[in-house]
C-alpha cells in the first residue's frame, strides 16, 4: 500500500508541511526534510520551484526565486533525494507546476519518482481532464497519487468526479485565494469545510492554504483529515532558520 | 487541416486550459458560454455599432503608392493606427467588455505590457463605468510613463507586478493570482491570443474583423477578396490573428508572421518565440515557449515592449509548425530603420511593434502584380521616446 494511504488511516488529524526545495539554501532539502520528520510531521510537500507560479502568492514566489538563483533544477532535486528512503518514512509529495515535470518528460519524471521513493504528484496547472485522459496510466505504473484540487467554487458535481478518480486525498483549498493571503479563517471557511464533510466523500480531505498557527490549524482539521502549512513554514524558514524547525511544529500541535 | 480551435481547445497540439482548480469555474463558465453570447443578435448590434461609432471603424485600407514603388509591388496598409486609443488592441476590449457585462461582471482586470492594452481596457471600463485594475511589471512603469498617465486618467488603478522579471508575463502572472483571489465578481479581460481555452480563440474572433474588412475593401480596390501576402508582426499574436483570420483557410494567400529578433536571433537578446522557443506550457496554454531546458520560463528582449513575450498564441505556434505561415525574425535596428522609411515615403510614423513587420520588404522580394496587405497594428505616438533616443533626434 503507498505510505500516503497507510497514514490516511491514522486515527489522528494530519499535519503535513510544504516547503520549497533549494530554500534558503540549495543544499538543505534532505536536512529540512530529516527535521520534519523527527518534529513529528504526518506527511511532507516538496515544493519543486517554478519560475511562474500561477497559484501561489509572494512569500512561495520568493522562495521559488530564491531556490532557482540557488541552483535548484528537477535534476538536482532528485539527486538530493537519492537516498532519502534511508532515513525517511513518511509520505514524501512532490509539488509542482506542470512544465518543468513536461521538460523532464512526464514518464521519466514518474519512474524517478517512484526509483526515489517519492508517494505522490501535487500538479496544480494539470487539469483534471488532461491527466484522466493521458497521464493516468503513467502515474499509476510508477504507483504514484495524483492529488485533486478543490475548492469553495467547486460544484458538487465536479467534487464528486474528483473524488471517485481520487486515489489518495483531495487537497481542499480553503478560500479563493493563492497561497499565504489569509490569516484567519470565518464562516464562509467553516461552512465550506460543514459543506464538504456532508457530502461523505470516500477520499479524506487535507486542507490547504491560508494555514499558519494552531488557531487555523484547528478550524482547518475539525471537519477534515488533516491540514496543509506552507507560506507560514517559509516564512518562518525565512526568519529563524532551518535549526528551529521542531519549535515551529510544535507551536502547531 | 484546420486552422481552428477544436472543441477541446486546441489548435493542433497546441492550446488547451493548464490552469489551477481555482480558475476552472471561470474559465468554464467562459467557455460554455462565449460562443452563445457573442452570437446573440443584440451583442453583435450593440459590438458592430461600437466598433463603428466609438473605435472608428471599418479603418482604412489604404494603398501605399511610394512604398509600393519602392518595392515594386502592391503594398496595403489595414490602418488599425487609427483605430481609436492608437491600435488594434480596442476591437477586443470592446468585445471583452460586453461579454463581461453580460456574465454579470463589474469588476475588470487585465494585464499590459507596453500599456496598450492597459490603455484600451481602461478606455471600455470609462465608457461602460466599470471598475478597471491593470496589472504592469515594475520596470515597465518605469518605461511607459506616458500610458501609465493614461490610464489613470480614465480612471483604472495600475497595480505595479514586482514578481520575476518585472514586466509582462509577471503582469499577466499578477492578473491570474488577482482572478484566483476574485473568482466572483471580476472578468479578465486578455489582451492577446493567449492564456487558457476559449482565450485565444475568442480574442481572434474579436480581431477577426480586421481580415473581414480585408476582404471587402481588396474585393472593391482590386475586384478580388484574396491578396498575394498578408503580413502582420507577432508578439502574441494578436493583430496578427485578426489579419490572417478569415484568411486562414485560403490556400492561395500566404501569410507571414514577424517576431522581434532584438539584438539578434542568436544574441540571446531576442524574442523570436518560433525559433528559439519550444513546446511548454505558459498562463495556461501550451505552446512554443522560450524557456531554459529546465522549463523555466526565460525573458525576451525587443526594443519594441509589445513584442517581448516568451511565448506566443497557440494559433500562432500551429501556423508556425504546420507552416501555414511563414515566420520572419527582425531586428531592432531593421525595423527601426523600417519605420522611419514608412514616415519619409507615407507620413505614417508607425508603432514599433507595426515597424517589424514594414521591415519585411527589405527581406524578401515581392513580385510586381503581387498584392501584399500589411496589417499596420498600431501608430508610433507611444514610442516617440523610443525614436527619439535610436535616431537621436
Amino acid at each position: 500500500m503507498n505510505r500516503i494511504n497507510k497514514k490516511l488511516q491514522e486515527d489522528k488529524k494530519l499535519l503535513s508541511i510544504y516547503f520549497t526545495a533549494g530554500f534558503p539554501k540549495l543544499n538543505d532539502t534532505v536536512s529540512i526534510i530529516e527535521s520534519l520528520e523527527k518534529s513529528g510531521v504526518d506527511m511532507i510537500e516538496i515544493g519543486l520551484p517554478f519560475s511562474d507560479p500561477l497559484a501561489d502568492g509572494p512569500t512561495i514566489q520568493a522562495s521559488s526565486t530564491t531556490a532557482l538563483n540557488n541552483g535548484m533544477t528537477t535534476k538536482v532535486l532528485f539527486d538530493q533525494l537519492k537516498d532519502i528512503r534511508k532515513t525517511v518514512s513518511i509520505p514524501l509529495i512532490i509539488m509542482g507546476y506542470f512544465n518543468p515535470m513536461m521538460q523532464y518528460g512526464i514518464e521519466a519524471f514518474c519512474k524517478k519518482c517512484a526509483e526515489i521513493g517519492i508517494d505522490g504528484l501535487i500538479i496544480p496547472d494539470l487539469p483534471v481532464k488532461e491527466y484522466n485522459e493521458n497521464y493516468k496510466t503513467i502515474f499509476e505504473k510508477y504507483g504514484l497519487i495524483n492529488v485533486f484540487l478543490i475548492t469553495p467554487q467547486t460544484g458538487d458535481e465536479r467534487i464528486r468526479f474528483i473524488d471517485e478518480i481520487s486515489d489518495g486525498f483531495i487537497y481542499m483549498v480553503s478560500s479563493a485565494a493563492v497561497t499565504g493571503s489569509k490569516s484567519t479563517f470565518g464562516n464562509a471557511q467553516s461552512d465550506y469545510f460543514k459543506r464538504i464533510e456532508t457530502m461523505n466523500l470516500k477520499s479524506p480531505q487535507i486542507v490547504g492554504f491560508g494555514i499558519s498557527n494552531a488557531e487555523t490549524f484547528e478550524q482547518a482539521t475539525k471537519n477534515t483529515k488533516g491540514a496543509i502549512i506552507g507560506s507560514a513554514f517559509i516564512s518562518h524558514l525565512n526568519n529563524k532558520g532551518k535549526d528551529s524547525i521542531s519549535a515551529f511544529i510544535a507551536t502547531i500541535r | 487541416m484546420s486552422y481552428f480551435v477544436d472543441e477541446n481547445g486546441f489548435y493542433g497540439k497546441f492550446g488547451g486550459a493548464y490552469i489551477p482548480e481555482m480558475l476552472y469555474p471561470n474559465v468554464e463558465e467562459l467557455r460554455q458560454k462565449y460562443l452563445t453570447i457573442m452570437q446573440e443578435p443584440a451583442f453583435q448590434k450593440e459590438f458592430q455599432e461600437l466598433l463603428k461609432e466609438y473605435v472608428g471603424r471599418p479603418t482604412p485600407l489604404y494603398f501605399a503608392k511610394r512604398l509600393s514603388e519602392k518595392y515594386n509591388t502592391k503594398i496595403y496598409l489595414k490602418r488599425e493606427d487609427l483605430c481609436h486609443t492608437g491600435a488594434h488592441k480596442v476591437n477586443n476590449t470592446i468585445g471583452q467588455i460586453l461579454m463581461a457585462k453580460r456574465l454579470g461582471k463589474t469588476r475588470i482586470i487585465a494585464e499590459t505590457g507596453a500599456g496598450q492594452h492597459g490603455v484600451a481596457t481602461a478606455t471600455v471600463c470609462a465608457l461602460m463605468g466599470m471598475e478597471c485594475i491593470v496589472y504592469m511589471g515594475e520596470i515597465d512603469i518605469a518605461r511607459q510613463a506616458p500610458n501609465v498617465a493614461r490610464m489613470k486618467m480614465l480612471g483604472a488603478t495600475v497595480v505595479p507586478a514586482l514578481s520575476g522579471s518585472r514586466t509582462l508575463k509577471d503582469a499577466t502572472n499578477e492578473a491570474i493570482r488577482d482572478w484566483i483571489n476574485n473568482p466572483v465578481d471580476t472578468h479578465y479581460i486578455i489582451g492577446s491570443v493567449v492564456g487558457p481555452h476559449p482565450y485565444p480563440d475568442m480574442v481572434a474572433r474579436f480581431q477577426s474583423v480586421i481580415s473581414e474588412e480585408i476582404k471587402k475593401q481588396l474585393k472593391e480596390k482590386e475586384g478580388s477578396e484574396n491578396p498575394d501576402y498578408v503580413i502582420a508582426c507577432v508578439g502574441g499574436g494578436s493583430n496578427a490573428a485578426g489579419a490572417f483570420y478569415h484568411f486562414l483557410d485560403e490556400g492561395e494567400v500566404k501569410l507571414i508572421a514577424v517576431e522581434a529578433a532584438g539584438l539578434g536571433v542568436d544574441s540571446g537578446e531576442s524574442a523570436a518565440t518560433s525559433v528559439l522557443g519550444h513546446e511548454g506550457i505558459i498562463h495556461g496554454s501550451k505552446t512554443l515557449l522560450m524557456q531554459t531546458e529546465d522549463g523555466q520560463i526565460t525573458e525576451p528582449y525587443s526594443i519594441s515592449a509589445g513584442l517581448d513575450y516568451p511565448g506566443v498564441g497557440p494559433l500562432h505556434a500551429h501556423l508556425c509548425e504546420s507552416r501555414r505561415a511563414e515566420f520572419i525574425s527582425v531586428t531592432d535596428d531593421e525595423a527601426m530603420q523600417a519605420g522611419l522609411e514608412l514616415c519619409e515615403l507615407e507620413g505614417i510614423i508607425p508603432a514599433i511593434e507595426s515597424s517589424h513587420a514594414l521591415a519585411v520588404f527589405k527581406k524578401k522580394n515581392f513580385k510586381e502584380n503581387d498584392i501584399v496587405v500589411l496589417n499596420l497594428s498600431g501608430r508610433g505616438d507611444k514610442d516617440l521616446d523610443t525614436y527619439i533616443k535610436y535616431f537621436k533626434l
